[in-house]
């Protein structure tokens, strides 16, 4: 099944569900993970139910935030 | 490892960080990278959904979206950015707790004194801090 993440095409040789996939790329916090499955954002609570389709358009990108608090 | 950045860049960083004072301003960095050099192409503000002094965070929508339009152009996104008012350019506990991610470049804009200072710095486990040189062009 070719997939594509982050813009990349990415083959993958048996069914996944996001948190599988996010395990295949290497993702070590899940839980600060955002991902966007062909357009829409996924519920954190959904990843493990969602299985990644043929020519799904995924894309995933860590939390991004911090500040001056507690300098 | 050092950073590229042309002065028309820097300037649209402070710019930023004082239209948005006092609160903290961010943004992403577009760039290429190469072994030894990442070279910043171009700077994509954000919104602060904290809208705070001491504290930001990126919208994922939004994030997405300026994420696109980047591959769109033909980067990828090198980085970060955010400014600290009142304190100086260095990663605070809390940037280096919320610094999830161990590949990119993590720009802090102080405008604590007079003359804003921008450094950028490498963060690895949440810890380790690399500061990098910084060639302006």
């Amino acid at each position: 099944m070719t997939i594509r993440v982050n813009g990349e095409e990415k083959l993958l040789e048996k069914e996944v569900n996001i948190l599988e996939l996010l395990t295949l790329q290497e993702v070590k916090m899940v839980e600060m993970v955002s991902v966007e499955l062909n357009g829409e954002i996924l519920d954190r609570d959904d990843f493990e139910t969602t299985l990644v389709k043929e020519n799904d358009a995924i894309e995933l990108l860590y939390f991004m935030g911090g500040g001056s608090f507690g300098f | 490892m050092h950073i590229q950045i042309a002065k028309e860049h820097y300037n649209q960083i402070v710019e930023q960080a004082k239209k948005e004072f006092p609160l903290e301003c961010c943004g992403l960095l577009a760039g290429i990278q190469t072994e030894e050099a990442v070279s910043i192409k171009r700077i994509y503000p954000l919104i602060n959904i904290d809208q705070s002094s001491e504290h930001f965070s990126m919208d994922p929508k939004e994030q997405f979206t300026v994420i696109k339009a980047m591959r769109s152009e033909g980067y990828r996104m090198i980085g970060n950015y955010h400014s600290h008012p009142y304190t100086p350019s260095r990663p605070s506990e809390e940037d280096k707790r919320l610094a999830y991610d161990p590949h990119i470049i993590y720009g802090i804009l102080s405008l604590k004194d007079d003359e804003p200072v921008l450094n950028f710095f490498r963060i690895t486990d949440n810890e380790t801090v690399e500061k990098l040189e910084c060639l302006f062009i």
